[in-house]
């Protein structure tokens, strides 16, 4: 019997034109912004940076087989170095009424770095939990992720257990959904390459892996960093958004969020996290009458789900619905 | 040299708390190896069970707090045994990654529904014991500090005793070790596994009320740091070693506390996930446990 | 793809008359600061409404609960601003979940102003950002001279929690103001809320052998460590701040808070007709209970917006905004509101104490 959390291997078909074709839809929204109403283009922001946390999060859960309950912490580095260079660099190397080319450009920088630091933060994680399986590397990455969260609570000049404040608002829906798509590319290429099955076969059976000569722990470090990067910039792209950010924003719970978006679309099913990333994010906001139930809700899910259809709400076989073909099992 | 020795009582008594809830981590790790995540919200539900309970017995008596201790740790013991039967039987032969999240599910439903049925906003325990702070030499003792630490050594004790001494408790030790030798020894595995959980349980409502006793607030989300330090304690100990749970969860304690009474005290949280960093890095079985090798 | 659909058709039909938003914590950890301050508010708009409403319009709250919880308030901001076309906002209590939700008000041109946070960062964030009660750098000063100059506390240990922007800034004045004054600061020690567990930094406190400890937190906190410090052996009072005043304050803390003062905005015991008829009428509208500080400021909130949208003749925010800036001589139930240049008011404070259970009141500071 497959195990299952065995990845399907969805391919979205031709991934270039997709990613162009996201970027132009990118732009279309942005143009169309003005006549969108506010609070339905903030709820399509936050879907997006949902959705870049939890693609970066299913290729370390999904595909590497590394269980991380720290994701928040990655993000919160990424946010606060972004934010911390906007706030402290910014009036420096932006003069006022630069062109929104330059505030643009300077806007991808601060992300950029934030990830950067986000993967450096996931290098730190990533070496020491090598040997580790299972509960255990839960745990660590669950205290790395809370260990960063202390951190950020006693740094004061990026504003310490109060949050930092005025960020300016850079975060557009062009950005996150540029971002998202750029996301889910790179990641998807890197899966279907040659290099990328390293990463399935790292997960389906480590030892197997090592005894045919695969660097095994390259690949886990490769994971941790790459979904650590991404991860900081859905941390810069949203502390760019809410304008403000504190240590208790990216704790624990917040990171049980993203596995529990990952869990749900199916681990390794790109298109079902993307869908339970969005689905996840509107829920709150139309269950917010019964706001307190939500979590009740979704916890009950996540055990119904475990016991009755561990593979997730999502997976289905996409190219199933393009053209017939014998799914790989 | 007198704060010291404060502080040291300080850390034994917040330590014997983690060492109740330790133990019950470990002893489900032993048996079933997989972390119950949902154990540090057994521990709430216990001060919960103890705050309706308290209002039944006359408030400061021996006996009625006594009681109260009873009815909490049969309580959860029944809590325990129940969410084993629905939500971990079924999963019993699926992947660790699987049992896990019903796990973290568990927990998240348990503090939830908590916060639908108690309200999010801390309630206040009732003093259930006789309260008196005495002194000796300069250390001001309470008798609840005194309480929590005399508890904790006699349950650790009795827990022994059981694992070592009863048929019950061999049993759980062979499922420990091999669950399909036991079963063939004529072992009824799920027995032996609800007894675990019930038992770890029960010691979980204990940790809860004696946690209640000493900081009266209780809200529907206490069990989360507690847990994760407790759970850390476990593995300092050895996961799986009784007698390791207990001396993780003095340790722990004591570090804890003298940190926070230092200048570094906003950094108290991190010591226990620093701890539970090294500890698995550099020697993973922890002090008292043992290391096993993985067979392909 | 329904949820989705189900969103974009979800807009509220507009509703006649002036809507008002409301963000407060009605549940989570400070629950008793939310409900009171939502009371008081609501009071002070049914009154307006039975009266006529305000430029001949009814006045209708919408109400949002940010759960005490950090990142709900500036959502909930935004979604009263956008969905339900607020031309105010009321709140919030607590001065971090404020700091969330100013920029998105200020950033959307709505006037906002908060009943009872008391950083002085909050109304930093923008000139729409009002306040209706005495911000900390006064708080503080208060405490510091009535430890120096009422109790004659030579040493005074400060215990602060750090993850509250109150908490931070109430001792920093705190601190200021003490030591100015030639008082001694032999040890400071910090929690973070949710802690249960002060024994450790009670007892490094303890060691210093200090006249009083000043715990500028809120009261779930600050009834504990009055309990573990009684537990202790430590028998100096404690001080604190506005955060301490909620009834869970003496179930918590029980007799161990007796003998402790804090300072707040009002007393229900002060003497003043308007005080006297406020209470009474609070007492009608919700089952007879007392209102403290912060409902009071959620009333006189309500009733400096509704004055401020009457002078401006209109509910376009720049001139609700220039209304409010202008607020001279309103005379409210925590006192006469004179919004300055800083967009603060300018108010006395209360000193209060417990007595055989009962909150009690002590003196009154002016500015």
């Amino acid at each position: 019997m497959a195990s299952p959390t065995t990845p399907k291997r969805n391919v979205i078909p031709r991934p270039h034109l997709s990613l162009v074709a996201a970027l132009i839809l990118a732009f279309v929204f942005s143009s169309l912004s003005g006549t969108i109403d506010p609070y339905f283009l903030d709820v399509l922001t936050s879907a997006g940076i949902a959705v870049i946390l939890a693609i970066s999060l299913n290729l370390v859960m999904g595909f590497a087989g590394q269980f991380s309950l720290g994701h928040a912490g990655f993000m919160s580095v990424g946010a606060y170095l972004s934010a911390g260079i906007s706030i402290y660099l910014g009036p420096h190397i932006l003069a006022s009424g630069s062109s929104a080319f330059v505030q643009g450009a300077f806007f991808f920088g601060a992300l950029v770095l934030g990830g950067l630091a986000a993967a450096f933060a996931g290098l730190l994680v990533g070496v020491p939990s090598l040997r580790l399986k299972g509960d255990y590397l839960a745990l660590v990455t669950l205290g790395f992720g809370e260990i960063i969260r202390v951190i950020f609570q006693n740094l004061e000049p990026l504003g310490g257990a109060l949050g930092l404040n005025g960020i300016p608002p850079y975060t557009t829906i062009f950005w996150v959904i540029a971002w998202a798509a750029i996301t889910i590319f790179v990641i998807h290429c890197l899966i279907h390459s040659t290099y990328g099955r390293g990463f399935l076969a790292t997960h389906d059976d480590e030892i197997a892996a090592e005894a045919i000569g695969l660097n095994t722990t390259r690949y886990k470090i490769t994971a941790f960093v790459i979904g650590a990067f991404f991860a900081g910039i859905a941390g810069g792209l949203y502390g760019h958004f809410k304008l403000t950010i504190m240590p208790t924003g990216f704790d624990f719970t917040k990171s049980i969020e993203i596995v529990v978006m990952v869990i749900l679309g199916g681990m390794g099913n790109t298109v079902g996290v993307i869908l339970a990333a969005i689905l996840l994010t509107i829920l709150p906001e139309v269950l917010r009458p019964i706001a307190e139930y939500r979590m009740v809700i979704y916890s009950f899910l996540l055990i119904v789900l475990m016991i009755s259809r561990p593979q997730g709400l999502f997976n289905f076989s996409f190219s199933r619905l393009l053209k017939p073909r014998r799914s790989q099992n | 040299m007198n704060e010291f020795l404060q502080q040291l009582l300080n850390g034994l008594s917040l330590g014997a708390i983690y060492a109740l809830i330790a133990l019950g981590y470990t002893m489900v790790y032993g048996v079933l190896r997989f972390i119950n995540f949902a154990h540090a919200d057994v521990f709430m539900v216990g001060s919960f069970i103890g705050y309706y309970a308290g209002r039944l017995v006359p408030e400061g008596t021996l006996w009625g707090g006594l009681a109260v201790l009873c009815i909490a740790m049969i309580g959860c013991a029944l809590l325990g045994m129940l969410i084993e039967r629905l939500a971990y039987r079924p999963l019993r032969n699926a992947p660790t990654l699987n049992v896990l999240i019903t796990a973290i599910g568990v927990s998240l439903l348990l503090e939830y529904t908590g916060q639908v049925f108690f309200g999010a906003a801390p309630r206040t325990f009732p003093a259930i014991f006789p309260m008196q702070t005495f002194t000796v030499g300069g250390l001001i003792l309470s008798t609840n500090q005194i309480f929590v630490i005399v508890v904790s050594a006699l349950l650790v004790v009795a827990l022994q005793f059981i694992v070592h001494r009863t048929k019950i408790g061999t049993a759980m030790r062979a499922v420990s070790l091999n669950p399909k030798a036991a079963a063939l020894m004529g072992v009824n595995n799920n027995v032996v596994i609800s007894f675990t959980f019930g038992l770890g349980s029960a010691l979980a409502g204990a940790g809860g009320i004696l946690y209640a006793l000493n900081y009266p607030s209780i809200d529907p989300l206490m069990g989360v740091m507690p847990g994760l330090k407790a759970f850390t304690a476990a593995i300092l100990g050895g996961i799986g070693n009784i007698p390791g749970a207990a001396l993780g969860g003095l340790l722990l304690g004591t570090v804890e506390t003298f940190v926070a009474g230092s200048e570094w005290s906003t950094y108290k949280d991190a010591i226990a996930f620093t701890i539970l960093i090294i500890i698995l890095l550099f020697r993973p079985a922890g002090l008292l446990g043992r290391l096993t090798t993985e067979k392909v | 793809m329904i949820a989705i659909l189900g969103l974009a058709a979800c807009s509220k039909p507009q509703a006649e008359g002036i809507q008002i938003g409301e963000i407060a914590s009605l549940t989570g950890k400070e629950a008793a600061f939310g409900q009171a301050s939502h009371k008081g508010t609501l009071l002070a708009i049914e009154e307006l409404n039975a009266a006529g409403g305000v430029l001949g319009q009814q006045l209708y709250l919408t109400t949002e609960d940010n759960q005490s919880k950090a990142g709900e308030s500036a959502t909930a901001a935004r979604k009263l601003i956008s969905r339900t076309k607020v031309v105010a906002l009321l709140g919030e209590v607590a001065s971090s979940r404020s700091l969330e939700m100013a920029p998105v008000a200020q950033a959307a041109k709505i006037p906002m102003i908060s009943p009872s946070s008391t950083n002085p960062s909050v109304t930093e964030t923008g000139d729409y950002i009002f306040r209706v009660c005495f911000i900390d750098p006064f708080q503080g000063t208060v405490m510091a001279k009535f430890a120096k100059d009422t109790l004659k506390a030579k040493k005074v240990a400060v215990l602060s929690s750090v993850s509250s922007a109150y908490s931070v800034g109430l001792a920093k004045y705190f601190k200021e103001t003490y030591l100015a004054d030639g008082g001694v600061i032999p040890v400071e020690q910090k929690y973070a809320e949710g802690d249960k567990d002060f024994k450790a930094q009670l007892t490094a406190i303890k060691a210093a052998n200090v006249d009083a400890i000043f715990v500028p937190g809120y009261y779930t906190e600050a009834a504990l460590i009055c309990k573990q410090a009684r537990e202790l052996g430590i028998t100096v009072p404690l001080l604190g701040g506005d955060g301490w005043e909620a009834p869970q304050l003496i179930e918590i803390g029980g007799t161990a808070v007796e003998g402790s003062f804090y300072s707040t905005h009002y007393s229900p015991e002060n003497k003043t007709p308007a005080v006297e008829e406020f209470v009474k009428k609070f007492q009608a509208r919700w089952d007879g209970q007392i209102p403290d500080a912060m409902a009071a400021l959620g009333y006189d909130s309500a009733l400096v917006l509704a004055d401020a949208i009457k002078r401006a003749g209109s509910t376009e925010g720049s001139k609700i905004r220039d209304a409010l800036a202008a607020t001279d001589a309103f005379v409210g139930v925590t006192g006469r509101t004179q919004i300055d240049a800083g967009r603060n008011a300018a108010k006395s404070a209360v000193i209060i104490t417990v007595e055989n259970g009962q909150f009690k009141f002590v003196g009154e500071v002016s500015p």
